[in-house]
């Protein structure tokens, strides 16, 4: 019932990509979000998808993941597209009521679904190719100079690494109490925005209970192993760069370099 | 209230690398008032088998006829198959939400839309059913041991008066004496009210003793479908699927291969104990 939703979800196979340190993968996909967002010409766009499309093969990932992953925000898609077709002042082109259409709107419009889409599948590339643990070990080592500030990094790290490592054992939890109220009549899908809310209740109590008998648990055991926080702490497996990791940095910079240029001489 | 299942197969997940089959072929008729026990290994597909019978999975392939009709139809009414065929599920914790024993309970029949009398009527012969005592009736579900809950969670079920009460491992986490009460219980209830029962396991030991028929299942596929005396010949076979037989049937074998001319036929501790007595009489 819930398997609509892709975000922070991994997909297992063997690519180059999968290989790749996260911290490459973090700061490339933070670069091409930065790149979506720097030039706007029609060449520019197209080396934005050339560029995803080259990752999306590279990572043996099925296309269709992605796109599932589009449908979570396919409303805020659609309701950007509305509002900049309408409402961007210009040469009108068809006009109805008080609403017209105009050049400038349809171009915005087209910009703005290309740019969201571009975004959120070249984010999703990121977490369907890297497992949350490593996600968070990246980040953890790529914010680690902010440690200077007092940031508790480790602290926000393995916050971050339990959420998401929380995320698909609540679902499936979910999953069992919907099935088990539904077996005992409860309707989640029929009635108004009041008798919908209310049913939620006999899914809700059950979740939260069980997600703090979870988060209670999980505390005990982690200090059973003695854990004090990221103080002295090793890593079994350290994020070390290989020779394929500065290459793909090259890539990244070779694209942003590519788009900077087609930006200003195009 | 016959429930026939039709060669029904069902894939989990198709379309990721996780796909596989978790039914394959299935064909069952389940009659009504047999008491049955569906056995199978972590994996085998028992749980995914049984949340078809309601409804609540839906087939890849095949059919499932419940009194004659098809529930994938599309004019088929859902909610009244699931309050015909009880489904009660391993953890109570997933079930349990209402501030007070009572008025979970009560849950269930309100959704049928009944009148409120006849819900708290309802309600409270389900629990009387389950020798739930009364004097617990107001406590909140979760102050509850291990083994109330389960008590409140089937009676959560049974208040919908299902003609099929199916039981998704209603023993585990429960110490040898709470599984006793619970496995004792369904046996009563089975004979006082006569429903269909199917009960989900991986424990022979569990079953044996208690119910008709026995289904054994193995990676998706029903391996054996009989009276338990019949599955329990296959007992190699079943330690290979990671199955045993009951303890009884081990013993018998060691007597009989130390001369002893007992029978093969018992499976539980008192069809035993008066072979064993028998044959040494005999002696």
């Amino acid at each position: 019932m819930l398997r609509d939703i892709t975000i922070g979800q991994y997909y297992q196979t063997e690519s180059v990509i999968h290989k790749l340190d996260p911290r490459v993968k973090i700061g490339g996909t933070l670069i091409y979000i930065i790149s979506l967002f720097l030039f706007e010409n029609v060449w520019g766009y197209l080396l934005a998808a050339l560029f995803l499309g080259l990752v999306i093969k590279l990572s043996h990932v099925p296309f269709r993941f992605m796109v599932r992953g589009m449908r979570a925000i396919l409303f805020l898609l659609l309701l950007t597209l509305v509002f900049n077709l309408f409402l961007t002042p210009g040469e009108a082109l068809i006009t109805f009521w008080k609403l017209k259409i105009t050049k400038e709107g349809i171009i915005m419009a087209v910009r703005m679904a290309l740019r969201l889409s571009f975004l959120i599948i070249g984010s999703s590339i990121m977490t369907l190719t890297t497992t949350p643990n490593n996600l968070t070990d990246g980040m953890e080592k790529m914010m680690g100079p902010l440690k200077i500030f007092k940031v508790p990094v480790h602290e926000v790290a393995m916050m971050m690494s339990i959420a998401l490592r929380f995320i698909p054992i609540l679902m499936e939890e979910t999953d069992k109490i919907m099935k088990a109220q539904i077996a005992r009549g409860a309707d989640f899908e029929s009635g108004g925005l009041i008798k919908r809310a209310k049913s939620l209740v006999p899914l809700l109590v059950p979740l939260f209970i069980s997600a703090f008998r979870r988060a209670n648990d999980l505390a005990m055991a982690m200090e059973a192993r003695c854990y004090r926080g990221g103080e002295g702490r090793t890593k079994m497996k350290p994020l070390v760069y290989k020779r394929r990791d500065y290459l793909s940095y090259l890539v990244i910079v070779g694209y942003l370099a590519g788009k900077i240029v087609l930006g200003i001489y195009l | 209230m016959t429930l026939i299942v039709d060669h029904v197969n069902y894939i989990y997940d198709p379309d990721s690398p996780l796909a596989h089959k978790a039914l394959d072929d299935i064909c069952l008729t389940i009659p009504d008032g047999q008491f049955i026990g569906i056995i199978g290994h972590t994996g085998s597909g028992k749980s995914t088998l049984v949340q078809h019978l309601n409804g609540l999975v839906t087939a890849t392939e095949g059919h499932i006829y419940f009194d004659g009709e098809d529930i994938y139809d599309k004019d088929f009414d859902k909610k009244k198959l699931r309050s015909q065929v009880g489904l009660v599920f391993q953890y109570p914790e997933h079930q349990l939400f209402e501030i007070d024993v009572f008025s979970d309970v009560c849950f269930g029949p309100k959704n049928l839309g009944l009148e409120r009398k006849e819900v708290e009527l309802r309600s409270y012969e389900a629990l009387r059913q389950v020798g739930f005592p009364d004097e617990l009736f107001y406590q909140s579900p979760f102050d509850l041991s291990g083994g109330q809950k389960r008590r409140v969670a089937i009676a959560g079920v049974l208040a919908m008066k299902p003609k099929v009460l199916i039981l998704d491992e209603p023993t585990a986490g429960l110490d040898p004496q709470g599984r006793e009460e619970i496995l004792g219980l369904i046996k009563r209830l089975q004979k006082e009210t006569g429903i269909t029962i199917i009960l989900v396991s991986h424990s022979m030991e569990d079953v044996a003793e208690y119910v008709e028929r026995i289904i054994v299942m193995n990676k998706g596929k029903v391996m054996y479908d009989d009276v338990p005396k019949e599955v329990f010949k296959h007992h190699k076979e079943l330690e290979e699927v990671g199955l045993a037989a009951p303890q009884v049937t081990y013993i018998m074998e060691a007597l009989r291969e130390k001369g002893l001319a007992v029978s093969k036929e018992a499976t539980t501790v008192e069809e035993a104990t008066e072979e064993i007595l028998r044959a040494f009489a005999s002696k």
